[in-house]
């Protein structure tokens, strides 16, 4: 457990070299509900083959790595369908009213010091936190 | 070129999100939940993917990406009510579940039917929002 923050420091850099390699490569910004979002509202039909291979190499090389270091495969998704459901129902449509979340406002924008990253991430961190306050410590929904 | 690229773009960002445990929803709700048993390690993955980010973004100038074509235009500064309530609405559904798209994605071979679930949800909520944004653009006018 100890070495838990190791292993969330060496993955962010493994994310960080990705979004690396999409803008440098490909000059674009890696946000994940961007391309998703491209492909599932038809926006992004011109560039639906490299959003496709993004989400190919997203998929797969994680199933590989459950093979490398099974410990991680666990993601603990809650088995309430009703809070599954109504969590992407906001996910999916914040993001992309948003424009943008933790991996295109967050890893990407802050880092090119964007005032609307920064803004973003401050409002969906506290949304979030409040939502956890509210769910698990005020009524123990989740 | 383009297409080779993304895959391991999206192949880098895929392992990184494994190994870091942001698949996990635990973690991330950990790290929402101050109230709680909290769990710093979401800055640190934020922290590590900053970096090279940073770094990256210091290459693109005066230099044209790999693949052809241009570097994003530098950043707006207009913090809009589609900014603000997009997020807060992003972050509600972050909270609730402990999933964000690209996690969401990441752990769709091992995730079982919630994580199943929770992406044809996002899917539809992806659909619906130019709709929802057209409907806060006239809610933002009034107010």
């Amino acid at each position: 457990m100890q070495a838990d923050w190791i292993w969330g420091l060496a993955g962010g850099l493994v994310i960080g070299l990705g979004g690396a390699v999409y803008l440098l490569g490909n000059g674009r910004i890696m946000g994940a509900s961007g391309i998703l979002g491209g492909l599932v509202d038809g926006s992004g039909r011109s560039t639906a083959g490299e959003r496709l291979a993004f989400i190919a190499g997203l998929v797969l090389l994680p199933l590989l790595m459950t093979g490398l270091v099974p410990e991680k495969a666990a993601t603990h998704v809650t088995s309430n369908a009703a809070v599954i459901i109504a969590a992407g129902l906001l996910v999916g449509a914040g993001t992309r009213v948003a424009n943008g979340c933790t991996s295109g406002h967050g890893v990407c924008g802050i880092s090119r010091l964007s005032l609307r990253g920064m803004v973003a991430t401050v409002f969906y961190i506290l949304a979030g936190g409040l939502t956890m306050a509210v769910l698990r410590h005020g009524l123990g929904v989740i | 070129m383009r297409v080779a690229l993304s895959f391991v773009s999206g192949g880098l960002f895929g392992i990184g999100l494994y190994l870091s445990g942001m698949t996990d929803t635990r973690k991330v709700q950990g790290w929402l939940d101050v109230f709680g048993d909290w769990d710093p390690t979401l800055a640190f993955v934020m922290g590590g993917a900053i970096l090279p980010m940073a770094i990256a973004w210091q290459l693109t100038r005066g230099r044209k990406p790999l693949a052809g074509g241009t570097f994003p235009a530098p950043p707006k500064h207009e913090i809009g009510h589609r900014l603000i309530l997009g997020s807060v609405l992003f972050g509600m559904g972050w909270g609730l579940a402990g999933l964000c798209p690209g996690p969401a994605m990441a752990s769709l071979s091992f995730g079982g039917w919630g994580g199943a679930l929770f992406l044809i949800a996002m899917g539809a909520g992806m659909m619906a929002a130019p709709k929802l944004s057209l409907q806060l653009d006239r809610l933002a006018a009034r107010a």
